[in-house]
This record gives C-alpha cells, structure tokens and sequence, in this order.
C-alpha cells in the first residue's frame, strides 16, 4: 500500500508540474529552482510533513522533498545552536544529495562522452 | 497578367509555409503529457519508496534512510545520464523525470559530461554547477529567511 501511495502522490506531483512546463514555457532550471524554494516553505508552514507521512519517497523525491529536508536541517541546527545554525543547517541537510549530485557527476564527465544530439 | 500570376504564387508559397510551420510546431497535448508525467514520476518515487523502506528494514532510522534514497537514486541516474538513456526518459517524460532528484542529477551530470573539453577548472569546474548552482543558492537563501523568521519568533517565544 505504501508503494501505491508513493506512486500516486509522486505522480501527481510531477502531473502538476508539467502543466506548469506546458503552459508557461518556464525553463527547467527555473521549475528546479521554484520547486525547492516552494517546498522549503511548504514545510516550515507545516504542510509539507503530513504530505511526507502519507506518501514517504512520493513526498521525499521529487524536488519539493529537497526542499522540506532543506527546511527540516535548519529547524534543527536553529534549536541546537541558535543564530550559528542558521548558517549550518541548510547545507547539513542537503550533504548527501549534493555531494553524491557532484561527485558521481565528476566521475562520470571522466568515464563517458558527450554524444551527438539527435 | 504576369503580376498577377507572380502574385498568387508568393501568396501561394506562404499559405504552403504557414502550413508546414504549423505541422513542424510540436503540438502540446496536454493530458497525455501529464499522463506521462504522472507513469513516470510515479514510478520513480515508488523506486524511491523500495530503497526506503530495504533500508529501514536494515535498520536505517527515517533520516538515514532518506539519505540512502536520494544517494542510489542519484546514481542510477547519473550512470543512465552518461549511457544517454536519462535524456531520452526526459524527452518522453517532460516533467516526470524532472521534478524527482533524478532530474537534478541528470543536469549536474549533463553539464559536467558536456563541458569537459573546456577543461578541469573553467570546464567541468564551473558548468557542472549550471543547473545545481541556483537550485543550491536558492534553496539555502530561502531556508535561511525562513529560519530567521523562525528564530525572531523562537525569541519571542511564539513558537515551540
């Protein structure tokens, strides 16, 4: 049951989006961009847990996820160490995702070659 | 009469280009495009759901876990990224393979694939954080107002 509700809330999700690519002609940096920026709101309003505990990695991967991991970090960092963690926080939370983005991507750019567009 | 005739072939002509502007504008078909936003990003947050829930099956708390997820899913698609199959999911998939952080490492790994003839530093260097650096910007400056608005209210003892 949890995989439909991943499957369900994730895809709809993306749904949404693509509405939003279709009809604004937004380029993909700037959906990326929104995307995050909206889920760390979503969640420090409180909507964005819920959403988390209904759908797990339907909620968690797509971008608005980043963005409540995001937000989650610095709630944290913020009640352990005050104004230091609001320069700790964010970055705490997004390590993982960013370091592994850049670090695979490195090695990868070592391995494979740009190939023709089609 | 020459005119006349020269005349009704230019009109001719652009009515015969108009048409093929129109043929070649990719038309948007909204529904089924969201359809298949819908199959796709589905199906990759349910991929994202297996990973989860093997890992707190082994024992991961619900952070750690979460940390297991996006790594695997990063690198299966920055692995898909380099044999250029990601890009073809993308083309077919538009938003459902955007919006899930396999969409952001795809364009990490693109941009860093792309530019590596321009060299380590001004190359790879600087490109790989095209699409990775206003979304890492971004999202650390909006968490950080959001935090200090949270903070001001901690203070003043609004909120717990």
């Amino acid at each position: 049951m949890e995989y439909v509700r991943a499957f369900l809330v994730g895809g709809i999700i993306c749904a949404l989006v693509q509405i939003l690519l279709d009809r604004t002609k937004l380029m993909p940096g700037r959906v990326m961009v929104l995307l995050v920026c909206s889920g760390a709101v979503l969640s420090a309003v409180g909507l964005y847990r819920p959403l988390f505990d209904f759908a797990g990695a339907g909620a968690s991967v797509p971008l608005l996820g980043f963005g409540h991991l995001l937000w989650n970090g610095m709630k944290e960092a913020i009640q352990e160490n005050g104004i230091l963690g609001l320069f700790m926080g964010g970055f705490t939370a997004c390590a993982t995702g960013v370091s592994a983005s850049l670090i695979f991507s490195y090695l990868a750019s070592l391995i494979f070659n740009p190939k023709m567009k089609e | 009469m020459v005119e006349q005739f020269q005349d009704i072939a230019k009109k001719k002509k652009e009515k015969e280009y108009q048409k093929y502007v129109k043929k070649m504008t990719p038309t948007h078909n909204l529904a089924l495009n969201m359809l298949k936003a819908f199959l796709v990003g589905g199906l990759i947050c349910t991929l994202g759901q297996v990973i989860l829930h093997t890992a707190e099956v082994m024992g991961a708390d619900e952070k750690t876990a979460g940390s297991w997820c996006s790594l695997i899913l990063i690198f299966i698609s920055v692995v898909l990224t380099g044999l250029n199959i990601y890009p073809r999911i993308g083309k077919f998939a538009g938003a459902g393979a955007l919006v899930p952080i396999t969409g952001f490492a795809n364009s990490v790994a693109a941009s860093a694939i792309e530019f590596k003839k321009e060299g380590q530093v001004f190359g790879i260097g600087c490109k790989i954080f095209t699409i990775a650096g206003p979304v890492i910007l971004y999202g650390i400056l909006s968490s950080w107002a959001l935090g200090v608005i949270y903070y001001i209210l901690l203070q003043l003892g609004v909120t717990g």
